[in-house]
């Protein structure tokens, strides 16, 4: 799925073998490939030229460092130099002193003001506010619809009036103090930044209710137009910060660059679903990773915090190396897997895995195929798949609506995974010792209750080890899928290693 | 991490299994991954679409038999203009003036050297027609070049804008419309391309041409979406269904088919939600719409996607992905009156063959104009 830039500097830098220090030269050619790698994640070109002059300063005459090859020391420069574009200084809301503190949303069209605006009241209100969504779309059809249909899911109130945009929003400041609302969000009709008489009419907006706080929404999937657009917007609006969108697509979203480097304010919220809660403060060093189309271990390790308690997935683990692993684990595995997001997507976020495992494409509705397989399986049958004989296999198969090739493919691959997991299990690395060890002491635990790790209590540390495969296995990494049964012990021993490296 | 081991566990019996026989089919019904497998096999009997298609999980053949039905049937062809029809030109100035000057060098030289080459590539990636297309068609052009013994600017941005053109060239872009058929235009893309605000205009010309267009509102998940069309459908005179919000998008189009044959509306323009295209169980949902429109007395004749010109290369993506869904017949190009170029649509219609048919100006009914192939080609440079 994702074009990894390691995979392509592995390439180069395998020809150039290991020397003391980066030269001019290597580094030149890997520059080429860091352009091609920006411009196809969306990074304006003019952003690409200034970003590959600092990476070459920085990267030219380094000494090659022992830990890292050549390829992941770029890497890793690249990787910090996006992260420092992308971050810096971080958005620190301040309310004003004589409420209400008011901010405005403008961008292009369909870029999501409408939906952001609802979802910064939700995250005032989160944080012990009282806000007042303002309609100041008066032209798009239904726009003051569609903010007092989200104002209503979120229990916030909705100002508007058919008059024009500039009232609207003038009045809604009077309307607040008079309610007690101490904050106000105001959502604007798009435009385009080349519209003279619509961006002189969203400077007049702002005029008339002097935001603390002016936010440009940005689609996360804009071309190289992102700059042209900042800038407009920048100029007529003065803007304190920028909202990203539509980042649960697959775009690399390399705008987010653009405009930071253009407006040089920070990015201030991520936006991340349709939904009013996928809303969240923006991490430019996720950021980074997806540009540069890395596994994005930060955002899986998130992912999981949501999902998993840290104690469950232990268990299910020191289970499978153990080989007590049942398909009834395995079914909930996998839907606890699933609530994470796209199978394909997880996997293209593992770090360390080739670029070929990475790139499999898995459908969710096979997904669903195996979860019903197993499902109309009795307990018994999950419990020891080796009872299943060919009439209990074609009553199976039945049951789920599949055949009963299927259903014995499935268990001849999973007896197949059991074994090798036991055997992993067998090698007694010291994660996995930990692991059992922990496990021996805790009876099963049941689910929910509160999250075991709160967001940033556990920290990994950064660095390409974390993101990049160990440069000497790429390519020969142990982790082929799936051919089980070509995995032999070696393979298995090196796969050990990789997960105890794992550990956060 | 024990995490790592989980992934990979599931991910490699997953695959594995998939591997030994699945055999690949993408169409079976919506939100799979939202229910239990019981309710997926008790859903077999009440789907809309079961009856036909969905027979057993490997349902590709009878899909497709459908699919080749549908090109079978004789299209009758409808080539007639709108009645006011904004050039391209005209309704790009704006834009062209704000970009004009990239290649203002390049025209007046005698000899193009590498860097004015690598200029002309880099005008076309800033206007995202994508690097690897980009450096192809400079490839060709610096070949054409020598053979040609083209030397100065205008010559060699002459053979760049020809070899571009002949990518375009010959491409069927008319849009169709049966007779004797309820013909259903689905409407499809990622979120806020301009899917709602394309039908709207639609229905304006539809109504202009002499057809009675019904606007079906099949996006129930948005708020105020149906509110939205309904406004739509009010300003371009057009017939207008809709359902209950967080309701079936099948059903609403499958009634909005119903409700067309009965009032005697030959077109139905089916919105749909906007959806991004790794979301594996909305594209499901939305090869459902298609399969539940084409059902009698409805026939899908367009399956248009919307690609919002300010799109960079994730509209390649969205391109492939949404073809594979609903097998999409033609690109609108939305909100090319701004500065982005929609360089995208470039490669989309090369490399996978889709025709653009029709450019989005405005948000006006009347900002919808048809594609013109040779105008964009020129406009990119501009
Ligand atoms: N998947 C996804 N969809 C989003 C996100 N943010 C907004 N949307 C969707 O994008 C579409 C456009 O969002 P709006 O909030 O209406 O955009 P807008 O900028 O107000 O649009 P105009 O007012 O027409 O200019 C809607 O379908 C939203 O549901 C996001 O983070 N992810
Ligand atoms: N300037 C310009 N704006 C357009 C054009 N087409 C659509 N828009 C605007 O883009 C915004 C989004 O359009 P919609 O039609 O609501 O988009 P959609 O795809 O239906 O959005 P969702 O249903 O939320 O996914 C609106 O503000 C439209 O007015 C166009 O060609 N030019
Ligand atoms: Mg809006
Ligand atoms: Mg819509």
């Amino acid at each position: 799925m994702f074009d990894s830039l390691t995979d392509k500097f592995e390439g180069i830098f395998s020809r150039l073998g290991r020397k003391g220090v980066l030269t001019e030269a290597d580094v030149e050619e890997v520059l080429k490939e860091i352009r091609v790698a920006l411009l196809e994640a969306d990074v304006n070109l003019a952003v690409v030229k200034s970003l590959r002059n600092r990476i070459r300063e920085r990267a030219v005459g380094e000494e090659v460092h022992k830990a890292l090859n050549p390829a992941q020391q770029v890497v890793k420069i690249v990787n910090e130099e996006l992260t420092a574009s992308l971050g810096g200084e971080t958005i620190d809301i301040r309310y004003a002193s004589k409420p209400p503190t008011v901010v405005m949303m403008a961008g292009l069209q369909g870029s999501g003001k409408t939906t952001s605006s609802a979802k910064l009241a939700r995250w005032f209100k989160s944080q012990g506010r009282n806000p007042l969504l303002v309609g100041a779309d008066l032209q798009r059809p239904a726009a003051v619809e569609q903010l007092r249909t989200l104002g209503r899911q979120i229990d916030v109130p909705v100002h508007s009036e058919p008059s024009d945009p500039v009232s609207v929003a003038a009045s809604a400041i009077e309307q607040a103090r008079s309610t007690g609302r101490d904050v106000v969000i105001v959502d604007t009709a798009g435009r385009l930044a080349i519209d003279e008489a619509l961006m002189d009419e969203v400077r007049r907006i702002s005029d008339a209710v002097e935001p603390d706080y002016t936010f440009l929404v940005v689609d996360a999937m804009t071309g190289q137009d992102a700059v042209t657009v900042a800038e407009a917007f920048h100029e007529r609006l003065e803007l304190d910060g920028v909202i990203l969108t539509k980042l649960d697509g697959d775009a690399r979203g390399g705008a987010a660059l653009s405009v930071k480097e253009v407006v040089g304010r920070p990015i201030a919220f991520a936006a991340t679903g349709e939904k009013l809660e996928d809303f969240d403060l923006f991490h430019p060093d996720r950021m980074a990773n997806r540009i540069l189309g890395m596994g994005d271990m930060l955002t899986l390790i998130e992912k999981a915090e949501e999902t998993y308690e840290k104690d469950e997935a232990e268990e299910a683990a020191a289970k499978m190396l153990e080989g007590q692993f049942t398909l009834d684990d395995f079914l909930e595995q996998m839907q606890q897997l699933k609530k994470m997001g796209p199978l394909t997507n997880l996997v293209g976020m593992l770090p360390g895995l080739p670029k070929e495992a990475r790139d499999v494409e898995i459908d969710d509705r096979e997904v669903n195929r195996i979860e019903a397989i197993i499902k109309s399986m009795t307990p018994a049958e999950r419990a020891d798949p080796d009872m299943v004989d060919a009439s209990r296999r074609s009553r199976i198969a039945s049951g789920s609506g599949t055949n009963p090739t299927q259903v014995s493919g499935l268990i001849s691959q999973f007896g197949q995974m059991r074994k090798m997991m036991k055997r992993l299990g067998g090698m007694g690395t010291k994660k996995v010792r930990k692991s059992k060890r922990k496990d021996a002491k805790r009876g099963k635990k049941g689910k929910g209750g509160g999250r075991v790790t709160p967001k940033g209590g556990r920290t990994t540390p950064k660095g390409s080890g974390r993101v990049t495969p160990k440069g000497e296995k790429v390519g020969k990494s142990p982790l082929m899928l799936p051919g089980l049964d070509r995995i032999d012990d070696a393979d298995l021993e090196r796969m050990a290693e990789e997960l105890e490296g794992f550990e956060s | 991490m024990e995490l790592i081991l989980i992934i990979l566990v599931v991910a490699v019996l997953v695959i594995g299994t998939v591997g030994l026989g699945f055999v690949a089919t993408r169409r079976r019904g919506r939100d799979l991954e939202l229910e239990s497998d019981a309710k997926i096999l008790d859903r077999a009997g009440v789907d809309l679409d079961s009856d036909t298609h969905d027979a057993g999980p490997v349902d590709g053949t009878v899909d497709d038999a459908v699919d080749d039905a549908v090109v079978e049937a004789e299209p009758e062809v409808r080539t007639d203009d709108i009645i006011v029809k904004p050039s391209f030109f005209e309704r790009l100035g704006k834009a062209r003036s704000a970009f004009a000057g990239y290649l203002g060098d390049l025209v007046g030289m005698s000899r193009v050297d590498d860097e004015a080459w690598e200029e002309l590539e880099e005008a076309l990636i800033r206007a995202d027609i994508g690097v690897q297309t980009s450096m192809s068609l400079i490839g060709d052009v610096q070949a054409k070049a020598k053979e040609t013994k083209a030397e100065d600017g205008k010559q060699v941005l002459a053979l760049l804008k020809e070899r571009m053109h002949v990518e375009l060239a010959d491409k069927d872009r008319s849009l169709r419309l049966d007779d004797d058929t309820t013909n259903v235009w689905l409407v499809v893309g990622v979120n806020g391309a301009g899917k709602t605000t394309t039908i709207g205009k639609l229905g304006r010309r539809l109504v202009n041409e002499g057809e009675s267009p019904l606007m079906a509102a099949g996006d129930t998940f948005r708020a105020a979406a149906a509110e939205q069309l309904g406004t739509w459908a009010e300003r371009s005179g057009a017939e207008f269904v809709r359902g209950s919000e967080g309701g079936d998008p099948s059903s609403v189009i499958f009634d909005g088919v119903q409700a067309a044959a009965a009032r005697g509306c030959n077109v139905v323009l089916a919105d749909t939600a906007g959806r991004l295209q790794n979301k594996a169980n909305l594209m499901d949902e939305l090869s459902k719409v298609r399969r539940v429109a084409d059902k009698d007395p409805g026939e899908v004749t367009e399956v248009l996607l919307v690609l919002d010109a300010t799109t960079g290369q994730n509209g390649m993506s969205q391109a492939k992905v949404f073809t594979e869904a609903v097998d999409v017949t033609g690109v609108v190009l939305t909100k090319l009156d701004g500065s982005a170029k929609g360089g995208i649509v470039f490669a989309v219609e090369s490399e996978l063959g889709i025709p653009v048919k029709l450019v989005g100006l405005g948000e006006g009914a009347d900002d919808l104009v048809d594609f013109e192939p040779t105008e964009f080609v020129d406009a990119l440079f501009e």
